[in-house]
């Protein structure tokens, strides 16, 4: 479907922006009980009254200290693990090229817990993070470079990275003593808990400059997923459009993972499940975003919910899904 | 890989001069003994080295002349049930690395990397965490309970779908597998924070802290794994040559496959019961010996069993080494050993099937 308006024309896609639609209702549906129930409930209209400053104290303390900035974190992070790992599915052309398994994510928690190790404060740490995440992204495609970056090499030195960090991100931690050692483990299992304003706002700056340039990205990187070649016979400065690609979904993983820790499989099942719902023929920008803020805001939910009063981890609710997920994706399909 | 006349099966009557053949089986054989040499200095050197060196003449005295020593007491009491511990995992994880090339015909198979280790280890920490057991023996059948359903499900999503199953699909497919595994253990531990403390440097991958009684209680299921392992050299050759070629030769294709399972699952569980999850020494050793006694299995195999515990105590005493007077665990130092060797594993070699 084809909307002309003047000069300007834009294709839609009907079903990718239902599906959109919905899936902007249920994060926000998400949203709305996540903030409103719990141990302490607030009814929906003083929700609404809290956040603009006229509610009860209570429960604007509740609202507006603990539980918005909670759930607002968790809608940004998702929403740019699920933008990274499509970038990075787009680029390997493999559904499983998510930052999780090829060491970016390991990486930025090396950062991390390096931080916390020389005593930084959260700025600090969320620095470490995101740097640790760059330099791992450089390394590993150093690494992988041999005449061109081939999806399965990239892959196998990503890989191989991947468990090396994770051995050196467990010497850090014997090595730390125990009170670093107990922050940087609770930050390692990647979790939403205690997330204030001081964590979301970040992560939306970055959101603002990075989504609309992954959003630049999102047609030539279609073109390239045709092959090289037939990229450039179309015009599409093909290394140009990787670097920018590759930085982009780096700087997201590694933003995300400094607000909320590394948080696994978000990043990998979000944009094959939002390909699955608008059937599109390969993973979407867009759409990846709003099913990452879904997944981990749900994700969330469960861990507070679940096991109460005990909190899990959302990293490991988030595993337990994308391994569901996984074997689906498996056994159906190729690739 | 190796030049084609190499690779033609041994003992099927094809070697050009007979007199080169058998010379080349005596020098594999000699280098068997050299392994088995080597392997004994490295044991030495992991019964003497460590937070409190001692000399060599007291690592003799221990055994030649047991007295009532400081020195002696470590000796009898921690290092030398650590080196059993070390010699029977280092072994298990190379011969089930192996089985598990040879098996699934995948360069990258490695019990680590394919997830089984951390389904034994789930299996492991379900039996401590949940059902409260702590007698090896008895938790070391979660252990082949989980290692046999990681690799169940691992290969079936492996190999499913319309590619079949490449080198690196199984690879991913493992990873995917081993970390929803490891996220279920974490989730255990949480809600236990007893089990946690006894088990985290366990989950690192460590020899530490396993008495003798551990090493004796598992030592029955690890010998039982190597032995049906070791035996599986000649048909795992024919197998090679492909099913259908396997068959018409004369073995029972189904009945080998499942035997290699078992043996893999029996190697695996208990030597993740005993180490925790250890990655990379499957996977470098059996290359690096395939890389000089090329590819039969009867030589590849027994190889395998004496190189794997070479590199995992010389891990080990490393690790006691560089950071005395801690220690790294061993599960560390293999990675940081065994990745850079895959990562160029990565770069060079074509991953073609085995």
């Amino acid at each position: 479907m084809t909307v002309r308006v003047g000069p300007w024309s834009v294709r839609l896609a009907p079903r990718a922006l239902l599906t959109g639609v919905l899936l902007l209702l249920v994060a926000c549906a998400v949203a709305v009980v996540a903030i409103s129930t719990g141990e302490f409930t607030v009814p929906v209209p003083d929700v609404l009254a809290a956040l603009f400053g006229e509610g009860t104290p209570v429960a604007e303390l509740i609202v507006g200290k603990l539980r918005a900035p909670r759930v607002v974190t968790g809608l940004l992070v998702g929403a740019a693990f699920g933008v990274s790992g499509a970038i990075f599915q787009s680029l390997t052309r493999n559904p499983l090229g998510s930052p999780d398994f090829i060491g970016f994510t390991a990486g930025a928690s090396t950062g991390g817990i390096i931080a916390v190790v020389a005593g930084g404060s959260a700025m600090a740490v969320a620095g470490g993070a995101l740097t640790g995440c760059v330099i791992t992204a450089l390394l590993v495609y150093g690494m992988a470079f041999r005449r061109g970056v081939q999806g399965y090499r990239l892959v196998l030195v990503g890989i191989g990275a991947n468990a090396l960090l994770l051995a050196v991100n467990s010497y850090l931690l014997t090595r730390a003593n125990i009170n670093d050692a107990a922050t940087a483990g609770a930050w390692l299992t990647g979790s939403l808990g205690g997330r204030g304003w001081e964590h979301a706002i970040p992560v939306a700056l970055a959101l603002a400059v990075l989504l609309p340039v992954g959003a630049s990205l999102a047609r030539p990187l279609r073109m390239i997923e045709m092959g090289d070649d037939a990229a450039r016979s179309m015009g599409i400065g093909v290394e140009r459009v990787r670097a920018a690609a590759v930085v982009t979904g780096v700087l997201l993983c590694g933003v995300a993972v400094a607000a909320a820790g590394p948080v696994v499989f978000v990043a990998l099942a979000a944009p094959q499940l939002a390909r699955r719902l608008t059937r599109s023929p390969g993973v979407t920008l867009a759409s990846s975003a709003l099913m990452g803020a879904v997944l981990l805001t749900v994700s969330d939910l469960a861990a507070q919910r679940v096991l109460a009063p005990t909190q899990l981890p959302v990293g490991v609710v988030t595993a337990a899904i994308g391994g569901t997920y996984l074997a689906l994706l498996l056994r159906k399909d190729r690739y | 890989m190796r030049p084609a006349e190499q690779i033609s099966p041994p003992g099927a009557g094809t070697a050009p001069a007979p007199a080169r053949a058998g010379g080349r089986r005596a020098a594999l054989a000699a280098g068997l003994v050299v392994a088995a040499g080597v392997l004994v200095l490295v044991a030495m050197a992991s019964i003497a080295l460590g937070a409190r060196s001692m000399p060599w003449s007291a690592v003799l005295d221990a055994f030649l002349a047991p007295g009532g020593g400081a020195d002696h007491t470590v000796i009898r009491e921690v290092r030398v049930p650590r080196t059993l511990l070390g010699l029977g995992v280092g072994a298990a994880l190379g011969l089930a690395g192996a089985l598990m090339q040879s098996l699934t015909r995948n360069p990258l198979a490695d019990p680590g990397l394919l997830g089984v280790n951390e389904g034994a280890a789930l299996g492991v920490t379900l039996a401590l965490g949940v059902f409260g057991l702590s007698d090896p023996a008895v938790y070391v059948w979660f252990a082949f309970a989980g290692a046999a359903v990681a690799s169940v499900v691992v290969y079936a999503l492996g190999s499913a779908g319309r590619s079949g199953g490449g080198p690196v699909r199984l690879a991913l497919a493992g990873i995917a597998v081993g970390m929803v595994f490891t996220a279920a253990c974490s989730a255990i531990l949480r809600l236990d924070a007893q089990t946690f403390d006894r088990m985290r440097f366990w989950l690192a991958g460590s020899l530490a802290g396993q008495g003798a009684d551990t090493a004796a209680r598992l030592a029955p299921f690890l010998v039982a794994g190597l032995v049906l392992g070791l035996l599986l050299g000649r048909p795992l050759n024919t197998l090679a040559l492909g099913d259908d070629a396997g068959r018409s030769l004369g073995v029972a294709v189904t009945r080998t496959r499942a035997l290699t399972a078992v043996a893999v699952t029996l190697l695996c569980g208990s030597a993740t019961a005993a180490a925790g999850p250890l990655w990379f020494v499957g996977l470098a050793v059996p290359h690096a010996v395939r890389a000089v006694v090329g590819p039969d299995q009867r030589w590849v195999l027994p190889y395998s069993v004496l190189v794997a515990p070479v590199l995992l105590l010389g891990a080990d005493v490393a690790g006691r080494l560089i950071a005395r007077p801690g220690e790294v665990q061993v599960g560390i130092m293999c990675a940081v050993i065994g990745a850079p060797v895959f990562i160029l594993m990565a770069r060079r070699r074509r991953l073609a099937a085995l």
